[in-house]
């Protein structure tokens, strides 16, 4: 029996040049080498609601969409802008009682308040948070953290949209399978489009302001101008997620400006992975779900679910997808020589 | 070399607190020259750049470019005029390959409105340029992320950030600092053909014997003031610059 010499040899060997980004496919394995991760992902995320069919579960599926574009909008500005921002609460209020208002004052169905509400809303978080884009540093997410605050007491003081009862009555989704995949073919949507773009050279143009925005200045381009456009880009993802909310249980309140939607996205996205975008995606498809299941311990559920995270941070600090994508690399094959 | 003035500063001045950085400091900058602007450490030659490209406000005094006040301009405004710089302290865009690094001024108005906004493949351009900088494009080193280049690199990538920008006017920040002899030796020539495709220079630099070899006039500071403007070898007896590089009682 004749022996072969046989090595081990990493699976993406060949494919990965030398450097970051190119690639070079020469077959059907290293074509499904490089796709099977996407395809796990959609079709995962596609196939949630089938397997989980409690109407339990499709609230929570519907929760932990929301939160996942928010923590991709966090994780974009965080990781590709370098802005610290708080605003996940500021886009949600103000998507959802744009939309809350729209729908009970003048009667438009969803198919125009949402549209209409996540580009406003979007218009209007952009121009408040204007002011702070030109100053580096904690100051931007001091001032996203503050504007929620100022907004929910302006509505409780002057009594406006209901007050502290809110809008209710407002129309919803005509059932529980267009609420759960509204949302999920949005994540997927969010996912891509803000992959793609951190790739194109106008993503360069983030990237660059990121590691050192004076020399973006010495390029002769507007560091305020292209922070905004980035600002918007985030708050269109977070306002989408308000209005869905809105029209999602029929109800708009003073709640929508609660810190969780601020908070929890970071959380995700530390979970997840902090820069890859599908990180923060699972990390809110993980913390979601795990809060709820914790809400059995009663008191304690906060305590749980702060040692969960402090012992993530303090011993995988990388985050989830982070560890998955560096052990995929690594995936080793023997070869004959 | 022509007489048409490019850059005029009128007084520029800037205190921080007590110290006064750069007092009073005026100079014209002629189409195609290379100038020099030499002096002790701290005597306020990187703030005077600072001062000109807007990156620092003034404290008075103004800045002429092509006879156009640009002393109120934000920096991205005068980088968009075509004044582009290079930072002494290099932080390239370290996340990046070395030639994604070029994609930001490739990708900037400026360019947009020179190329009449068919640039065509910005990658290629990009490497192109690399390459007549210096970089060898058959071992990758375009490709290495940023952050896992030498120095010497590193400040020809700062250059060729520079360049991307399509600028009448460079100042270069100290280039040479920290370079072996033979990194010099190899810049120099870059510096030379830089002149000769109609790039006007401002170097910064400590190295004098290969400023010298590339400028006919430099400006010598010391304590935030001009002390002497003129060719090199007269510049260089002069008494207040000899006072300035080694003191008052060796003379």
């Amino acid at each position: 029996m004749e022996s072969k010499a046989r090595r081990k040899e990493r699976l993406d060997r060949g494919i990965k040049v030398r450097t970051e980004g190119i690639y070079a496919v020469s077959s059907l394995r290293e074509i499904t080498y490089l796709l099977l991760p996407r395809l796990v992902l959609i079709l995962g995320l596609l196939i949630i609601p089938l397997v989980l069919p409690s109407m339990y579960w499709q609230r929570l599926i519907c929760m932990m969409g929301i939160f996942a574009l928010l923590a991709l909008a966090f994780d974009f500005l965080a990781h590709y802008v370098g802005i610290v921002c708080l605003g996940g609460a500021l886009f949600i209020g103000l998507g959802g009682y744009i939309a809350g208002i729209l729908n009970s004052s003048y009667g438009l169905p969803p198919v125009l308040t949402i549209p209409i509400a996540t580009l406003g809303g979007a218009l209007i978080s952009t121009l408040l948070l204007l002011p702070c884009l030109p100053v580096r540093g904690i100051y931007f997410a001091i001032v996203s953290l503050m504007y929620p605050l100022m907004l929910s007491r302006i509505i409780e003081a002057l009594g406006l949209f209901g007050s502290t009862d809110g809008l209710a009555g407002l129309a919803t989704f005509p059932n529980i399978w267009v609420d759960q995949y509204i949302i999920i073919v949005m994540v997927l949507i969010a996912l891509f489009a803000l992959r793609r773009l951190t790739s194109e050279d106008f993503g360069l143009v983030l990237r660059g302001i990121k590691d050192n925005d004076q020399a973006v200045k010495a390029s002769g381009m507007s560091i305020t101008w292209y922070k905004a456009q980035a600002v918007f880009i985030a708050s269109v993802i977070g306002c989408f997620g308000g209005a869905y909310l809105t029209h999602l249980y029929g109800w708009v309140g003073l709640s929508l400006f609660g810190l969780d939607f601020s908070i929890l996205p970071i959380a995700a996205s530390v979970l997840g992975g902090i820069g890859t975008l599908v990180g923060p995606v699972l990390g809110a498809f993980i913390l979601i779900p795990l809060s709820e299941m914790l809400r059995a311990l009663g008191p304690l559920r906060i305590v749980f679910y702060c040692l969960i995270l402090v012992g993530f941070i303090v011993f995988k600090p990388e985050g989830l997808m982070n560890y998955f994508q560096r052990k995929y690399h690594q995936f080793e094959h023997w070869i004959e020589v | 070399m022509s007489e048409e003035v490019l850059l005029r500063v009128n007084g520029a001045s800037k205190s921080f607190g007590g110290v006064k950085a750069v007092n009073n400091v005026s100079f014209e900058l002629f189409k195609g020259e290379i100038l020099g602007v030499i002096g002790p450490n701290g005597s306020g030659k990187t703030t005077l750049v600072n001062l000109i490209t807007g990156f620092i406000k003034k404290d008075s005094g103004r800045v002429f470019f092509k006879n156009k006040d640009i002393t109120k301009l934000p920096p991205h405004k005068i980088a968009d005029l075509g004044i582009a710089r290079t930072f002494q302290i290099m932080r390239p865009y370290h996340s990046l390959p070395a030639y994604k690094n070029l994609i930001v001024p490739l990708y900037s108005p400026r360019v947009k409105r020179a190329s009449g906004g068919k640039l065509g493949d910005r990658d290629a351009v990009a490497i192109d340029l690399l390459e007549e900088i210096g970089f060898e494009r058959d071992a990758y080193v375009p490709y290495k992320l940023a952050s896992s280049l030498p120095l010497g690199y590193l400040k020809r990538l700062e250059l060729a950030r520079c360049l991307a920008l399509r600028p009448e006017i460079i100042m270069c920040d100290e280039v040479f600092s920290g370079l072996s002899m033979a990194e010099i030796a190899s810049t120099v020539p870059i510096m030379e053909r830089l002149q000769m495709d109609g790039i006007t220079l401002i170097m910064i630099e400590h190295r004098l014997r290969e400023l010298f070899r590339l400028t006919n006039r430099v400006i010598v500071m010391n304590f935030g003031e001009k002390i002497a403007d003129g060719i090199p070898e007269e510049v260089m007896e002069d008494k207040k610059v000899k006072e300035a590089y080694l003191g008052t009682e060796v003379i």
